[in-house]
């Protein structure tokens, strides 16, 4: 008999016991939550400090105080479900390569990258993911300007866009522990490539800047997933410069782009894979 | 003596070797923790432009930094943090004791802040030898954003007694950096569980010892409190030194307030390692 699982049940099952589990240790989760936070704090802080001393991050690029912290916002955002749903179980599979403890993953008649990427939830990053919610509500009282309907919903569905390409970026990454035997800096890297999407884009500008924009944009989309959901929440929906427009097609092309090559990349590495030990 | 010395020698040649095990990984590792630096250039460019328009001058300054100086104060503090970063020393410290290896400290003839000492120092030793090359090519290719000095040796070098003096800063941010981490790894003999707290101090050290932004930029109290605690001479201090920012009787001020932080954490750490172990009860083994 072959029943096809019911995926939405069981991902509301490891919702559950990563619930059931982190509030085991309840301690634990408690100074996991508020550490994540204060990383969120010392960050505000240190913008709110670069904002005394400029109006904007770049000239005319309309990234004020509280524009830039509409961006910050997302970000948290994006970073926050990416926390959450997936980085410490990309961080295992990686491990789970290494060791050998893969092939009970394989075993499974589940699809292995939803099971290997959502095995284990992180409740904790509701706490940095309600600093995000905090922080955008707050900005878009500051900013005087109130996106419509539209402009909220098309946020959310590029906010999702956003998640999709640091998901696939993470996951093909740690995929890669197969050739490599072992993925360490796994986590570095993840940091190092997605710190360039960490500001708005036209910062990258210049001999320089050009190149790096080029890259992280169409050859790594990392700068589309939070410029393009915190662009379409900052300015008004109908006058957009041309290449704001461009912008939106793009990014979803981007994004079932990632995904399709994160999947290829997944599926090449499972068929690399030889179990470790006995 | 003799025998010390020797022991010395061994503990420091067996760390040399572990630690060159891993040379490829550890080039390609130095060089992408350069990739931080390159975001945080673009962002004070970015506002140097907000602030003052595009088009860059020598008198546009925010707090004392040149839009090339505060690039060339990040590339600075990178130097400082290689001297004074200590990964996983305290919280080494701390899983020695939880888990009673530290026995082995008490019942061998060897002192555990000697031998973790000349551990890190290979390590470091280690360290520039293969983080030379990267860090040469990054310096080389970012030399002009380095300012001017008067008498100095060379275009964007200082003269020579500034450059002993970060020679010397740098020394002491190596020592610093490796006795508060060593007494914040001591606290495990009290708390069996140490890594939020060592969590809090990763969090300060990222933000008040300069690696985030210079210190200067703090407004009022904020800067003025940050300046009393021993943080700023594990980055921001040494390139502050190398920038010119410190000169004359300030940077004797300075370099002796450093010392005297080097010798409280050296007497804490030893205290703590003393009346630590009196506490410590190891079984089995």
């Amino acid at each position: 008999m072959h029943t096809r699982p019911h995926y939405f049940r069981v991902l509301l099952t490891f919702l559950r016991n990563s619930l059931v589990r982190d509030m085991t240790f309840r301690a634990n989760f408690l100074i996991d939550t508020i550490s994540s936070m204060s990383w969120v704090f010392m960050n505000l802080g240190f913008y709110i400090l670069v904002f005394r001393y400029t109006p904007t991050i770049g000239a005319n690029t309309g990234w004020g105080k509280h524009e830039f912290f509409l961006f910050l916002a997302t970000t948290l955002l994006i970073n926050g479900v990416i926390r959450g749903l997936f980085l410490s179980n990309a961080i295992e599979f990686s491990e789970q390569i290494r060791t050998g403890t893969l092939d009970f993953a394989l075993l499974k008649p589940i699809d292995t990258q939803f099971l290997v990427s959502l095995g284990r939830i992180e409740w904790s990053a509701i706490g940095p993911f309600a600093c995000g919610v905090l922080l955008l509500v707050y900005s878009l009282f500051q900013v005087h300007y109130l996106p419509g309907p539209l402009q909220m919903v098309l946020y959310g569905f590029y906010l999702l866009c956003g998640v999709a390409i640091y998901y696939s970026l993470m996951i093909a990454m740690a995929a890669t522990s197969v050739w490599l035997g072992r993925n360490k800096t796994l986590l570095d890297f993840w940091f190092y490539i997605t710190n360039f999407s960490r500001y708005p884009m036209e910062i990258y500008t210049g001999t320089y800047g050009d190149p790096i924009r080029w890259v992280f944009t169409f050859l790594v989309p990392v700068l589309i997933a939070v410029n393009v959901p915190a662009r379409l929440l900052v300015r008004p929906l109908s006058p957009q410069s041309r290449e704001d427009w461009l912008l939106l097609p793009f990014a979803v092309a981007a994004t079932l782009g990632s995904l399709i090559v994160s999947r290829w990349v997944f599926n090449r590495s499972l068929l690399s894979y030889r179990s470790a030990s006995s | 003596m003799y025998a010390r010395v020797a022991t010395c020698w061994t503990i420091l040649r067996i760390s040399l070797e572990e630690r060159l095990v891993y040379r490829g990984d550890f080039a390609l590792g130095t060089l992408m923790r350069f990739l931080p630096i390159v975001t945080q250039m673009f962002l004070w460019m970015a506002v140097f432009d907000g602030a003052f328009g595009a088009g860059r001058g020598p008198g546009q300054q925010i707090a004392g930094y040149t839009c090339h100086s505060i690039i060339a104060y990040y590339l600075l503090t990178t130097v400082s943090r290689a001297f004074s970063s200590m990964p996983g020393l305290s919280s080494g410290i701390a899983r020695d004791i939880r888990d009673g290896t530290v026995k082995k400290y008490l019942i061998q003839p060897i002192d555990m802040l000697t031998f973790l000492m000349l551990n890190r120092v290979a390590h470091k030793l280690v360290y520039y030898v293969v983080a030379i090359g990267p860090f040469a090519l990054v310096f080389y290719l970012c030399r002009d954003f380095f300012p001017e000095h008067p008498g100095g040796l060379y275009p964007g070098w200082p003269d020579a007694a500034t450059l002993a003096a970060y020679f010397a800063s740098l020394l002491m941010a190596f020592l610093l950096g490796f006795l508060l981490e060593a007494t914040l790894g001591m606290i495990g003999f009290w708390f069996l569980e140490v890594s939020s707290l060592l969590f809090v101090y990763m969090l300060f050290s990222f933000f008040f010892s300069g690696h985030m932004f210079p210190i200067d930029l703090l407004p009022g109290i904020w800067g003025e409190l940050v300046r009393l605690i021993p943080l700023q001479y594990l980055a921001y201090f040494p390139a502050a030194v190398f920038l010119g920012k410190v000169t004359g009787p300030e940077l004797t001020h300075g370099l002796l307030i450093q010392f005297g932080w080097v010798v409280f954490f050296l007497v804490a750490a030893r205290t703590a390692f003393r009346r630590g172990v009196r506490r410590y009860s190891g079984f089995g083994g």
